[in-house]
């Protein structure tokens, strides 16, 4: 470690908001070559601020960048690229139509005609150096997530860039992407390339990064070696305190347990005629967590979105078992039914969908007013009632622990956690009796990650039915009693969230067949 | 280097300070403009300005009675705006109201009592405006087509079809003038309040803004209106009908432009003209960007472009200057006005050191 070479030297960064959101405060920040270093920090630490700061997007207030010891000014993006810096967001940033190579190529001021082959040459060159698996001449809506990824990160290596961010770029990973995205990362590393990946998943930083800088409230307050820190050491110095990392899993309570939910053969197409589930069929039970595993775009939302009434089905049945202790069975069948419709016919179906502010809430609407998405039919004056809602948004600020100026903030306003806590609280309150959430800590710190499980583990332990779409498998692990892993639309099998590892249903998420539990 | 930061909430009193700074920069500028291409005193062209708006208490009368009407087209078009439907018909739609009244009145006059010949006028301008408007939102609803170009293409068609009956209806043969409509005997036409002619147009409308208002902030409907607005996902996901909800408002919006026809036809002109609606189904549209949407404001937006115009018409006529000089004040006015929205959203830094190395 005596060797290192000094990247970038960032001090004193400050970043202000709207002149009253501190995003980053006084950050100091070394980054050195040959090394791969995790910047960690809860939601609004002021992580991918800092970083879009390096990387041209935002202008610092006050504070300096050195790169390699000269002092710079990095005013927009193209700057950060003459010094050799790259970002890849989490959202790309292709062309779909055009192929690999077409899109490293975009927009670079190269002297003469444009030699396509020659660029795939080097492309070919650049993925044999670090073990890409690109082929230039694919087109990008034919690729996976991944391989979209791995274009992204060789359009900035092609660029000569030496000095990588990369920003969660995991979340959109199975486990053996995962690998793969790591151990190309190592080789650029070794390489002498500077890596920085912000995050807050612990497992990978424990794995992949040499030094941690962890943030807090927009400043650096600290930085540990990673192989002599544990992940209990970097939460508590992200939090700010002790906490805990388990994740609760109550028993099922067997006795009381029945079937709620029960999907037969249910095929779905999305508006291009394209199937997105195929011959699904699966129960789910009451007080238990079905978890939901598959890459993302496996037919997860289509899934969710038939049982809430969302999603037009093509065959199959979905039928919601309204008793089965008495006599003979009653059952309601959901396909057909428009939220309104299962609404009336007593189910009390809540639903936490993947784009909150998209859909599941109104951006531009304030806390109180998004109560009342539910509720507003009620009564039969022509008038909408607001009380009623806004004692329901003051009673979730509270519980929760919304962080908000008051109930009249709009949404849009709030950090993603803040927002998640409100849908969640607002379908929660209904008293559901099934409750389907997609990616409900997606984005989420840690803090309220654990309160979103704890509010799940209560839910369970009211005898709802909960279904529970993941992304991270270590959380579905520890949290779910039964996975349903699915992959391309189909079900390659359901195993116990007990006795299943990580490898067996990172495997099923990418080939048919597994356990049945 | 000069940065641009978006700001984060500015306190009413400073945003309308901002506002007001700008339209008074504007008078400035106008001033200058004023000055050097004419050569006039711009300090007597805003009197005659103000003269031309409230010079005697006819002109006065005047004022209000555009104002109203204007305002009744810019509330029609609110309810379809807030659901991000972009009506641009309401000059078609107000085209519709005024033919389906000047009708009543020619074909039914004195044929039946004047009251129940006004509530039926009435009727029939609200439903040909909301048909007007219907068509376009069915068609955006079943088939998703571009709700712009079609309103926008059936004002052609509203125009011809009145052109046409002006054609059938004209007095004298010939003439291609339809003229005052039932003119001795004053069938249809609205009844002077306390000898004053517009004060029914002025009290109808003033009832509507305020009902306009309620029915958009605090009724179920106008709660609808704003979640599809906002994000017709999330509309779908609380079970709201997404189509029925467009059509139905915009039913709704033709039905109020109709009823600005009506207003025209049977309370102000006496008469139908292809140019009845006077491009007001455009200025609406600005009279409601310009209050974001809120009937209330728009009072003071309607009030502004009115006094504008009439202003511009004063001086063209007073100083002998082309009517197009006072649509360049009031273009240069408008500029200040919508410019200031850029400085009441951003901040702009003027950063004088060079990088901000100031650490």
């Amino acid at each position: 470690m005596t060797d290192r070479q000094l990247a970038v030297r960032m001090r004193g960064i400050t970043k202000v908001f709207a002149g009253k959101v501190v995003a980053n405060k006084d950050v100091d920040l070394d980054i050195y070559r040959g090394e791969v270093l995790a910047l960690l920090g809860e939601n609004g630490s002021g992580k991918t601020t800092l970083m879009n700061m390096l990387s041209g997007i935002y202008f610092p207030d006050s504070g300096h960048i050195e790169i390699d010891g000269k002092p710079v000014v990095i005013a927009s993006p193209k700057d950060a690229f003459d010094h050799g810096i790259g970002m890849i967001h989490q959202h790309f940033k292709l062309v779909n139509v055009f192929t690999a190579a077409e899109n490293i190529v975009l927009g670079l001021k190269e002297e003469g005609r444009l030699d396509l082959a020659k660029a795939a040459e080097r492309i070919r060159q650049i993925c044999d150096t670090y073990g890409f698996d690109v082929d230039p001449n694919q087109k990008v809506y034919d690729m996976s997530v991944s391989q979209k990824q791995t274009v992204e990160i060789v359009k900035l290596l092609y660029r000569g860039a030496d000095i990588l961010i990369l920003d969660e770029p995991t979340a959109v990973l199975t486990p053996q992407e995962t690998d793969k995205l790591f151990a190309v990362l190592r080789n650029m590393r070794d390489d002498g390339k500077a890596i920085i990946i912000i995050t807050h998943k612990l497992n990978e930083v424990k794995e992949l990064s040499d030094r941690v800088v962890v943030l807090r409230k927009g400043e650096n307050v600290g930085e540990m070696i990673t192989a002599e820190s544990t992940t209990q050491e970097m939460t508590n110095m992200m939090v700010g305190r002790q906490v805990t990392l388990n994740i609760d899993r109550p028993p099922v309570e067997m006795d009381y347990r029945m079937e709620r939910i029960r999907v037969k053969n249910l095929t779905v197409k999305n508006h291009d005629g394209i199937v997105k589930l195929d011959d699904v069929s699966f129960t789910a039970y009451t007080g238990e967590i079905l978890g939901i595993a598959g890459i993302s775009g496996s037919g997860q939302k289509e899934l969710l979105e038939a049982i809430a009434g969302l999603q037009p089905v093509e065959s199959g049945s979905i039928e919601y078992v309204v008793d089965a202790t008495g006599e003979k069975e009653e059952v309601e069948q959901l396909i057909g039914m428009d939220p309104i419709k299962i609404a009336q016919m007593g189910v009390v179906l809540s639903f936490v969908p993947e784009d909150r502010l998209g859909m599941g809430l109104v951006a531009d609407m304030d806390l109180t007013d998004n109560m009342m998405l539910r509720s507003f039919r009620d009564g039969a004056s022509p008038f909408t009632d607001r009380k009623a809602p806004r004692h329901l948004a003051e009673l979730v600020v509270d519980e929760l622990e919304v962080n908000t100026p008051g109930v009249s903030t709009p949404v849009r306003r709030l950090s993603g956690g803040n927002v998640q806590k409100v849908l969640v609280g607002r379908e929660i309150a209904a008293a559901p009796t099934v409750l389907l959430s997609a990616y409900a800590v997606r984005g989420l710190d840690v803090n309220s990650s654990y309160l979103i499980y704890d509010l799940l583990n209560r839910q369970k332990g009211n005898g709802v039915a909960v279904v529970y779409v993941g992304e991270d498998l270590d959380v579905l692990l520890e949290l779910c009693d039964r996975i349903l892993v699915l992959c391309g639309g189909k079900v390659s099998g359901v195993v116990d969230g007990r006795t299943t590892n990580k490898n067996e249903v990172g495997l099923m998420m990418t080939k048919l067949g597994g356990g049945e539990a | 280097m000069i940065h641009i930061t978006k700001r984060k909430e500015m306190p009413l009193w400073q945003s309308l300070s901002v506002r007001l700074g700008a339209i008074l920069v504007a008078i400035v500028v106008c001033g200058f403009i004023t000055t050097i291409t004419t050569g006039l005193n711009p300090i007597s062209v805003y009197a005659t300005m103000f003269k031309g708006a409230f010079g005697t208490p006819r002109k006065i009368w005047i004022l209000l009675q555009e104002i109203a009407i204007l305002l009744c087209v810019a509330l029609a078009l609110t309810p379809a705006f807030r659901m991000k439907f972009w009506n641009l018909g309401g000059e078609g739609q107000i085209l519709a109201g005024s033919l389906a009244s000047a009708a009543c009145m020619i074909c039914l006059g004195g044929k039946l009592p004047n009251a129940l010949l006004i509530l039926l006028m009435l009727v029939c301008s609200l439903v040909a405006g909301a048909v007007w408007a219907g068509i376009p939102a069915v068609a955006k609803a079943r088939w998703n087509t571009n709700e712009t170009l079609f309103t926008l293409m059936m004002n052609y068609v509203a125009t011809q079809l009145v052109a046409y009956f002006v054609i059938v209806w004209e007095v004298p043969k010939g003439s291609g003038n339809i003229g005052i409509i039932n003119q001795a005997t004053e069938a249809g036409w609205l009844p002077q309040i306390a000898g004053f002619k517009y004060l029914l147009n002025i009290l109808l409308v003033a009832v509507l803004t305020v009902v306009m208002h309620l029915y958009l902030s605090y009724s179920k409907h106008g709660y609808e209106i704003s979640v599809v607005g906002e994000s017709t996902n999330t509309a779908r996901y609380v079970g709201i009908k997404v189509d029925r909800v467009i059509v139905r408002t915009l039913l709704l919006s033709g039905a109020v432009c109709g009823f600005a026809g009506f207003l025209l036809v049977a309370g102000t002109n006496h008469t139908l003209t292809t140019t009845i609606a006077g491009g007001r189904g455009f200025t609406a549209v600005m009279v409601a960007w310009l209050a974001k949407f809120n009937p209330l404001v728009m009072i003071a937006s309607s009030f502004l472009l009115v006094f504008m115009d009439s202003g511009a018409g004063e001086i063209s006529t007073a100083y002998g200057l082309n009517h197009s000089f006072g649509d360049i004040l009031t273009g240069i006015i408008l500029f200040f006005i919508i410019g200031c929205e850029f400085f009441i959203a951003y901040q702009v830094h003027f950063d004088k050191k060079e990088g901000g190395h100031d650490a």
